[in-house]
């Protein structure tokens, strides 16, 4: 039980950093994607962090 | 059964409340528990949440949690992404909770603890927290829309650009007031200063870390760069007694001033990756763990306050900022009451990620609650210290002297006792050389907190907890800073862009370039103006500040107020009418004492024609008559600015009580632009 929850508590913490993104990204490619004609393959890891790094910071993010 | 005890344990939980509000709001002894405010407010919060926020939900929105959110229906793996409600309110609140909840509460302590308490919790629970739930639902149910745009489209144009300007504006002054605290915070003290210094360097690797050398490592990198800020605070108590080193980073403001000019431009054309992102994780982070830290020591060591419930200097003569209780106390504390800054996170980015209608209460009411706590913590911080102390460090030299004796003369005159051997030895626990006047809230909530921390974790390394405070609150303010400047410039590229297209894009370095250096420009006005002014510039920047953010989360309110209305729930428009309506009271009250008062240390206008008087009449000392014109014209310019963001707020609520008018006689409305129901797949 407390194993589980501590597994809980890391893939939280990952989520919210971000840390997991890139895997998220490949299960929602896996999802929607796959099998789809004219489909460019999933994103390399550092490929996709660039975008998702740049993408996050286009609009008001931090506050007062 | 069950729902007895439920009753009970609520009942019990109320009259708790109730008695240690009771108790904060009567107690008239030597000192304070702080125990007593925490119990106050974990209550308060619990009981506001547990039945407002409820009933809102239920019966004024109808949140339903079978209808598909945004991120559900337009999924995209991207912005668009249905996220766990935990993960959602962990971004919500880093979001929202930025330096000010911390800064407003310790200058508003100079009116007691009591106001600013009272303030934060009734303005938290009925308003603050409605307005960023109420937002965050009107965009959630309108595919994430932003504040701007569901101006523009439930009310009227007017409404949107009003918006804009304003976010544009309060953006300017915000960066201003912040880079101010850093300033006064780095003053003379190479200490700080080369630990802010450092932690640019360190955001840089980090950035490199995570972009390059193990791309998208994001844990692994912040952990790097946590452990060497941590290193940083160490290593500056080295450079402070460095012979060498330690005059390199010992500074006058108006050379800091310059420096922190210079990095917003860097930090405003460098790319994201490199600075801003790696930063904003490092401050992330360091914030929520000092905050734990901050909640654990005061339950913990269960410290006594020693301010006073009310002070006298509610009638307006108070040494940190001028003005009387009502309206400066609601003008002061923003953040952490009601900020209408966070109307714009709650309609963007948070609704894009939101899985169920069900969560939007958890997020946008609670997160408020939480950064509310912050301010509440950040007011026992300042008000743990003896008043004496907390006066002297907060009090500008133009107010009470240069001189340490003149400084604890004027002081002790008022009642607060403190000598100057006091400061001297307190300053050199703290690893500073002085502690007079250093304004901005900064140096004085580090004091609080290391002696809170202090205590608990380690006596002896009171400079070091001194320093970690420094850091922690330098880190994330520069953190504003570098994301207020580059969407400062995003909005003026928007708007330039209208005139002449190529300006608008985002990637032509030309436009960057100009744009960036006119948001910077805009700022490091203000920032100069501040540090040349003697009273110390906090006192006029942030009660601008306080006026322009009430001013957007009035514009918020309108909104929100005008949904409620058109769409029918006009008996229970109160829930953000009522809020809207004080806000009109304090803003204005304060708008207009700020331009017509004849108080000099309240009114813009009495303030530079007093100063021209003076200089006419040549009875200035020789430094303060070289700046005497800046500042005239700078008191000329903030008066009409204030009449600028309060012509504004009307102009929004006029408009949104001409629709309203409309409704009511049965004519044509812009209507709703709510999307259209969709069952969600999810329950």
């Amino acid at each position: 039980m407390r194993a589980y929850l501590l597994k809980q508590a890391w893939q939280r913490v990952r989520q919210l950093s971000g840390d997991d993104a890139y895997e998220r990204y490949l299960a929602h490619y896996a999802d929607v994607h796959t099998g789809q004609p004219g489909v460019h393959a999933p994103l390399s890891r550092a490929e996709f962090f660039k975008q998702w790094q740049d993408q996050k910071w286009m609009g008001v993010k931090r506050c007062c | 059964m069950k729902a007895f005890w439920s009753r009970a344990g609520w009942a019990g939980l109320a009259l708790l409340g109730a008695a240690a509000l009771a108790h904060v709001a009567m107690a008239r002894g030597e000192t304070l528990n702080a125990l007593w405010l925490i119990t106050a407010a974990v209550c308060v919060y619990l009981i506001a949440y547990r039945f407002y926020s409820a009933w809102i939900a239920a019966n004024v929105l109808a949140i339903d949690a079978t209808r598909a959110t945004p991120a559900e229906r337009l999924n995209n793996g991207r912005d668009y992404v249905p996220t766990n409600r935990w993960v959602v309110f962990g971004h919500h609140f880093a979001a929202i909770a930025g330096p000010g909840p911390l800064v407003g509460p310790t200058l508003a302590a100079q009116f007691g603890y009591l106001p600013g308490t009272l303030w934060i919790l009734i303005g938290a629970v009925l308003g603050g927290a409605v307005q960023d739930m109420v937002t965050l639902f009107l965009s959630t149910r309108r595919n994430g829309r932003s504040l701007g745009q569901m101006a523009r489209d439930e009310i009227g144009a007017i409404g949107g650009t009003a918006a804009m300007i304003g976010t544009f504006l309060i953006m300017i002054i915000l960066i201003a007031v912040l880079g101010l605290v850093v300033v006064n915070a780095m003053k003379h003290s190479p200490w700080g200063t080369s630990t802010v210094a450092a932690t640019i360097p360190i955001a840089m690797l980090v950035g490199v870390y995570m972009r390059y050398l193990r791309p998208g490592r994001v844990l692994e990198a912040s952990l790097l760069g946590v452990i060497l800020l941590l290193a940083s605070v160490v290593f500056g108590g080295w450079v402070d007694h460095h012979p060498v080193l330690g005059a390199l980073f010992d500074h006058e403001g108006l050379p800091l001033a310059f420096g922190v000019i210079v990095y917003g431009f860097a930090a405003a054309v460098l790319p994201v990756w490199l600075l801003l992102a790696p930063r904003d994780y490092l401050s992330t982070f360091m914030k929520l763990g000092t905050v734990l830290m901050l909640a654990i020591a005061i339950l913990w060591l269960r410290p006594e306050i020693h301010m006073p419930a009310i002070t006298p200097f509610i009638d307006g003569t108070g040494p940190i900022f001028g003005g009387k209780l009502f309206p400066f106390v609601f003008i002061t504390i923003a953040c952490g009451a009601i900020s209408g800054f966070h109307a714009l996170i709650a309609s963007g980015t948070t609704p894009k990620l939101i899985t169920s209608e069900g969560d939007i209460r958890m997020i946008g009411y609670g997160a408020m609650l939480l950064e509310s706590f912050v301010a509440i913590m950040a007011m026992i911080a300042a008000t743990v210290l003896e008043p004496g102390v907390y006066f002297a460090i907060n009090s500008p030299a133009g107010v009470v002297g240069k001189e340490a004796l003149d400084a604890v003369n004027a002081i002790s005159s008022w009642g607060y006792q403190v000598t100057v051997e006091q400061m001297q030895h307190l300053a050199s626990a703290m690893g500073e050389s002085t502690l007079f006047a250093r304004t901005g809230g900064a140096p004085s909530l580090a004091v609080g907190m290391a002696s809170i921390l202090g205590t608990v974790f380690g006596e002896h390394l009171l400079a070091l907890w001194y320093h970690f405070a420094i850091m922690f609150e330098a880190i994330f303010i520069l953190t504003t800073l570098d994301a207020g400047t580059r969407v400062g410039r995003f909005m003026l590229q928007d708007m330039l862009g209208n005139l002449h297209p190529k300006l608008g894009e985002t990637s032509y370095t030309p436009s960057v370039i100009l744009t960036s250096a006119l948001v910077v420009a805009g700022w490091g006005y203000f920032l100069y103006i501040g540090v040349i002014d003697p009273n110390g510039g906090v006192n006029i920047l942030w009660p601008l500040f306080g006026i322009a953010n009430q001013m957007l989360a009035a514009i918020a309110l309108s909104v929100a107020t005008g949904v409620l209305i058109k769409s029918g729930k006009v008996s229970k428009a109160w829930i953000t009418g009522l809020p809207l309506i004080w806000l009109l009271a304090i803003t204005t009250t304060a708008a207009y004492e700020k331009v017509f008062s004849s108080d000099i240390r309240v009114g813009f206008f009495a303030a530079a024609n007093d100063l021209s008087q003076k200089l006419a009449s040549g009875v200035l000392p020789p430094e303060k008559a070289a700046v005497a014109p800046q500042l005239i014209f700078n008191q000329q310019l903030d008066a009409w600015l204030t009449l600028f963001f309060v012509s504004m707020l009307w102009v929004v609520v006029l408009d949104m009580a001409r629709m309203s008018r409309r409704y009511f006689a049965g004519q044509p409305v812009r209507p709703s632009s709510e999307a259209a129901y969709v069952a969600s797949r999810l329950v």
